[in-house]
């Protein structure tokens, strides 16, 4: 008897002991959350892509609410959501530039010869590590296993005759294939201009033509002809800077390789 | 020389999750990715380091004979070490919340969820019974080493998990029983180590 009322006792009273610890240390320790990050909170997609640089969205509707960020710093969301954003906030909204993947490689199954055929896990990791980094002749061709396909959330990239491509009206400038894929062939181009290099061969110009029918073989005609000094030829490819291109299109008329693409 | 003996032979040789079987839940369920699980091996080396050295002193002050109440309740150990590790997590989370906000967020999810851990009152419980040496240093450095047996066990674990993604594995063994496999494996491995006989 003596040993279950002490035992009682004890515990009651440790447990009223560190209620009232837990109860003041939590007072104490109290911090003050913004309803508008709760607010703004909600207003975000909430898929946690990383795509504005933060590390989710819970930590982009702190940044936005303490002026940190732009309240169209989500790529995902788009304008609609800069809007009704601004709106909580009580600011203006900012027209956003709307950024979209790019797959810069043209390199089809009809484009380019397999070198071996690999019959295994299909995997642009696998496949990168192995002979030529890839089963196609190019060293620097979309290996086409998909590993972009599998972590887009959105559908918005998908293997069309062995190359990614990139649905821009579905893509939402998330950013995860650009970190997915092994051959670092995937980068962000501006929506609304339709200029884009479909190549990243920094073989010299001789080898690139002998192995790929679109290849850049970096014969600078691009280069020469832009009249906004927007596309350089850099280690072996063009590359078009997107703040000085004002989508003429000269380039890919030009481009006697056709690997320099205006899509209508 | 014997605090080193003592932090290998709780890390490797009696190793807290491979030759005593405690913590299993999270070391299955937390390491599909090695992120996650570096981020529960952290806090568990933190929180069991705080609550070994907690239960510790309450054990020696308050439940055993020399105690402040004279009698003998060290019957009460294990529902008195529950609730002080659960309110000592709680106190912790809060605490992170408002000074150390970087690393509340690196731990994230996985402190709250340490409450359950057994680990945790498994090393809480057989620090006090050691008799050998009775004293705060070694159940700190028995702590430290235990909780860094549980990081080693989990990080390769999630490790092994990640490569095993890549491999052709039969339907029969899809998902969890390839894991359980490669646990039993790295229990056998681990075993190895008790050929070492360092003592402590």
């Amino acid at each position: 008897m003596e040993i279950i009322i002490s035992s009682i006792i004890i515990l009651v009273s440790l447990g009223i002991l560190i209620a009232l610890f837990l109860g003041i240390s939590s007072k104490i320790f109290f911090v003050e959350v913004d309803e508008r990050i709760q607010k703004v909170r909600e207003l975000l997609p909430g898929n946690n892509c990383g795509g504005c640089g933060y590390a989710g969205c819970d930590s982009l509707a702190e940044a936005i609410v303490k002026n940190e960020a732009e309240v169209n710093a989500c790529p995902v969301g788009g304008e609609s959501v800069a809007n009704l954003i601004a709106k909580v906030l009580n600011k203006k909204s900012i027209l956003s530039n709307k950024k979209v993947a790019v797959v810069h490689c043209n390199g089809s199954c009809k484009n380019v010869n397999k070198l071996y055929e690999y019959k295994g896990f299909r995997s642009c990791k696998l496949l990168a590590n192995m002979q030529n980094g890839g089963d196609k002749v190019c060293r620097f061709a979309c290996i086409g296993c998909g590993d972009c396909v599998k972590v887009c959330s959105f559908n918005a990239i998908h293997i069309v005759d062995g190359v990614a491509v990139v649905d821009e009206e579905k893509c939402t400038n998330c950013q995860k294939c650009i970190s997915a894929c092994p051959k670092n062939l995937i980068d962000k181009k501006l929506y609304s201009i339709k200029t884009k290099v479909l190549c990243s061969s920094k073989d010299e110009g001789k080898i690139a033509k002998n192995l790929c029918n679109v290849s850049c073989i970096a014969c600078k005609l691009c280069e020469k002809n832009c009249q906004s000094d927007a596309i350089k030829v850099i280690n072996n490819v063009a590359v078009i800077d997107y703040s000085k291109c004002v989508d003429c299109g000269v380039c890919s008329e030009k481009c006697p390789r056709k690997c320099i693409i205006k899509a209508e | 020389m014997t605090f080193l003996m003592m932090l290998i032979s709780s890390a490797l040789v009696s190793n807290v999750v491979l030759s005593r079987f405690l913590g299993i839940c999270p070391f299955l369920g937390v390491s599909s990715s090695v992120k996650t699980a570096r981020g529960m091996g952290i806090a568990v080396v933190f929180v069991v380091f705080i609550s070994t050295l907690a239960t510790f002193l309450i054990n020696k002050y308050l439940l055993e004979v020399g105690g402040i109440f004279g009698i003998d309740l060290t019957y009460l150990q294990t529902i008195v070490f529950i609730l002080v590790i659960a309110c000592l997590v709680q106190f912790v989370e809060m605490f992170l919340k408002k000074y150390i906000k970087s690393l509340y967020n690196a731990l994230g999810v996985y402190l709250p969820l340490i409450t359950t851990n057994c680990a945790v009152l498994g090393v809480a419980l057989t620090v006090v019974d050691n008799v050998k040496y009775p004293t705060l240093i070694y159940a700190i450095f028995y702590s430290i080493g235990t909780s860094i047996g549980f990081f080693i066990a989990i990080v390769l674990l999630a490790n092994i998990r990640e490569r095993i993604e890549y491999n052709d594995i039969p339907k029969a063994f899809e998902g969890k029983p390839i894991v359980l496999v490669a646990a039993c494996l790295m229990s056998i491995a681990f075993y190895g180590f008790s050929t070492l006989n360092i003592g402590g």
